[in-house]
């Protein structure tokens, strides 16, 4: 399988392309753009539209704007469904899940990729082959795992099983493999240990990869839909995604509330994106993995 | 990879270091103890799952009473169930519409956003935003955007004097709208890559082909195009293995109906496992999907590189 590093892109060149000067120059390729932006923005137009409707403007054909912004929409929808509790859980499980990722991923490639230890190269292979097994062929022992361990419906569930990633710790291996080690060397002949050449000296120039990872592991655990499903019932435990599920299960037919609900659970990943787009771009980019 | 200079170093100290040392205050050590959390985890989460799952494919489980060994049946079952074959021809035809529609439609759309222009940011912002939509939302977003009877869709092919359609609804559509939905989740980050592959493209062999008289189309086709290859090598390769494991949409758009239309082979699995508590057929199930994916992805990289230019 091709390892989701190894392909030839070169971010910076890109970031540079999203920062480069702007001059107004009139250019056919405005009527492109603007059809192909439309399509892709019209879904979610229509879904902040259909938020602010009162339920009568959408049983009407041909569908309507609405006249005036209903915002009691949002209220019904945070009064019927604990959408704080899911926006909760799902934060901290994330930012445990990111944090954990980063220390863990950080050691184990660090070792991996420096450290000449019995079992290096056996233990390499072995992660690599966890890569590749979809989850659908893990998920039934790891529900029977977690069951044993108690975990069952709760958020450490939803942490554990996420914790440590093989992904993570092969992006790390392959920072590590690709960073000249001199520095690291002279850290350690002047009496540094591991640990504290890995603190002191590599993780000060670790940045781009550590958002790699963060983002990306930020975007599986977040968006993560079928694991939640099955590891947990109980509507407080759920998170945001699986707590969408279960309201559209309720509000089938009453879709401004419906859609003041999608609304509140996509606002904080989508803010998150606008404001660092950069970064996650640049993330995507480097890493080539969604899902 | 970089020449292992550190391996010269140690091999120095170890020739001094007493075996002792070596054992206890070196590198077996701190190795082992920088990996020791990795190891717990993946272990726990991931080999052993992997082995687990091995195991209950031999059994007849509904994951409550110990499970009975059965032997192959699982396997055989399988062969001769009319259900999953059909699932397995439904992740296909969806697999062979969904990959090549948005890896053209990236390709297309990067092209167009591979330039500087006024608005240019706002022109990828709306194209990367699906990236971070969540599944679930885009399939709630599409079932009110197709929705039959109010949805917009249907009124805007109401004005080109199209008859309203069911979309979901319908046995013959579910599984087309399905991919359209998908291709709209999935544009933004294929158009990502792709656009960080065009602006690896070095300027100067652009240029040169312009000096000798090529057209812009002419330019794209023969050097930008051609260095896309590994780029929509690795791209084919991703959005299949994705596919195969479709399942999300499905759940919360069609639970695999109207009349199985939509059953794929992951919805048909996840049914096995926790609706009707075959969990033993269910990783059964899902051992044939890793191996599909397995040759599948063997296959492509093995024909992708024949075919694909790779810059030396």
């Amino acid at each position: 399988m091709t390892s989701p590093a190894a392909i030839a892109v070169d971010p910076s060149a890109l970031e540079r392309e999203l920062r480069a000067e702007r001059r107004w120059r009139p250019s056919g390729w405005h009527l492109v753009l603007i059809p192909i932006a439309a399509v892709m923005l019209f879904p979610f137009f229509w879904l902040v539209m259909t938020s602010f409707s009162t339920l009568a403007e959408t049983r009407t054909f041909p569908p309507q704007l609405p006249h005036s912004l209903q915002w009691h929409n949002y209220v019904d929808a945070w009064q019927t469904a604990p959408f704080a509790r899911w926006l909760f859980n799902t934060t901290l499980v994330s930012l445990i899940v990111v944090v954990g990722n980063l220390i863990i991923s950080t050691l184990a490639g660090y070792a991996l990729a420096r450290v000449r230890f019995l079992g290096n190269g056996a233990l390499f292979l072995v992660i690599l082959a966890t890569v590749m097994v979809p989850f659908q062929v893990i998920m039934i022992p790891v529900l029977l795992i977690c069951r044993g361990l108690g975990l069952i419906d709760t958020l450490g569930a939803l942490v554990a099983p996420n914790l440590a990633t093989a992904f993570g710790i092969f992006l790390m291996r392959q920072f590590f493999k690709t960073m000249p080690v001199e520095i690291e060397e002279a850290a350690r002949i002047d009496g540094a240990g591991r640990l504290g050449t890995l603190v002191k000296v590599v993780l000060p120039s670790m940045s781009a990869p550590l958002a790699t990872l963060a983002i990306i592991t930020l975007l599986n655990v977040w968006n993560d839909f079928l694991w939640p499903l099955i590891a947990i019932q109980s509507e407080p435990n759920m998170t945001l995604q699986l707590g969408l599920m279960t309201f559209q299960g309720a509000h089938l037919t009453n879709w401004p509330v419906l859609m003041a609900g999608t609304v509140t659970s996509q606002i904080p990943m989508l803010v998150a994106f606008v404001l660092a787009q950069r970064w996650f771009v640049r993330s995507l980019a480097s890493s080539g993995l969604k899902g | 990879m970089t020449p292992d200079r550190p391996d010269e170093v140690s091999e120095a100290r170890r020739s001094r270091a007493s075996l002792t040392t070596r054992m206890l205050g070196s590198d077996h050590l701190a190795g082992w103890l920088f990996v020791s959390p990795a190891v717990v985890l993946i272990g726990l989460f991931g080999v052993l799952p992997i082995l687990w799952s091995f195991v209950l494919s031999f059994q007849q489980n509904d994951l409550v009473t110990p499970g009975v060994w059965i032997g192959l049946d699982n396997y055989r079952r399988l062969a001769h169930d009319p259900m999953f074959a059909d699932s397995v021809r439904r992740t296909i035809v969806y697999t062979l519409l969904f990959v090549p529609l948005t890896l053209v439609g990236a390709l297309a759309v990067s092209v167009a956003l591979n330039r500087r222009l006024v608005g240019m940011r706002l022109y990828r912002t709306a194209v990367f935003t699906p990236v971070v939509t969540s599944t679930v939302a885009t399939a709630v977003i599409f079932l009110w955007l197709l929705e039959p009877s109010f949805g917009p869709v249907n009124a805007a092919l109401a004005k080109v004097g199209v008859a309203p359609q069911q979309f979901f609804q319908s046995p013959d559509q579910a599984l087309y709208c399905i991919v359209a939905m998908t291709v709209w989740g999935w544009l933004g980050f294929c158009v990502i890559i792709y656009l960080a592959a065009l602006q690896g493209v070095p300027r100067e062999l652009i240029e040169a082909a312009e000096i000798d008289g090529a057209g812009r189309w002419r330019v794209f086709r023969r050097v930008q195009l051609p260095l896309l290859g590994p780029t929509t090598l690795f791209l084919v390769v991703w959005l299949t293995i994705n596919s195969l494991q479709l399942f999300d949409e499905i759940y919360v758009t069609t639970r695999g109906g109207p009349l199985m239309s939509t059953s794929v082979v992951v919805y048909y699995l996840y049914q096995q496992a926790f609706v009707f508590f075959e969990a033993g057929y269910a990783t059964a199930i899902a051992y044939v999907l890793f191996l599909g994916i397995l040759v599948l992805t063997v296959v492509q990289l093995v024909f992708g590189r024949r075919i694909v230019h790779y810059r030396s």
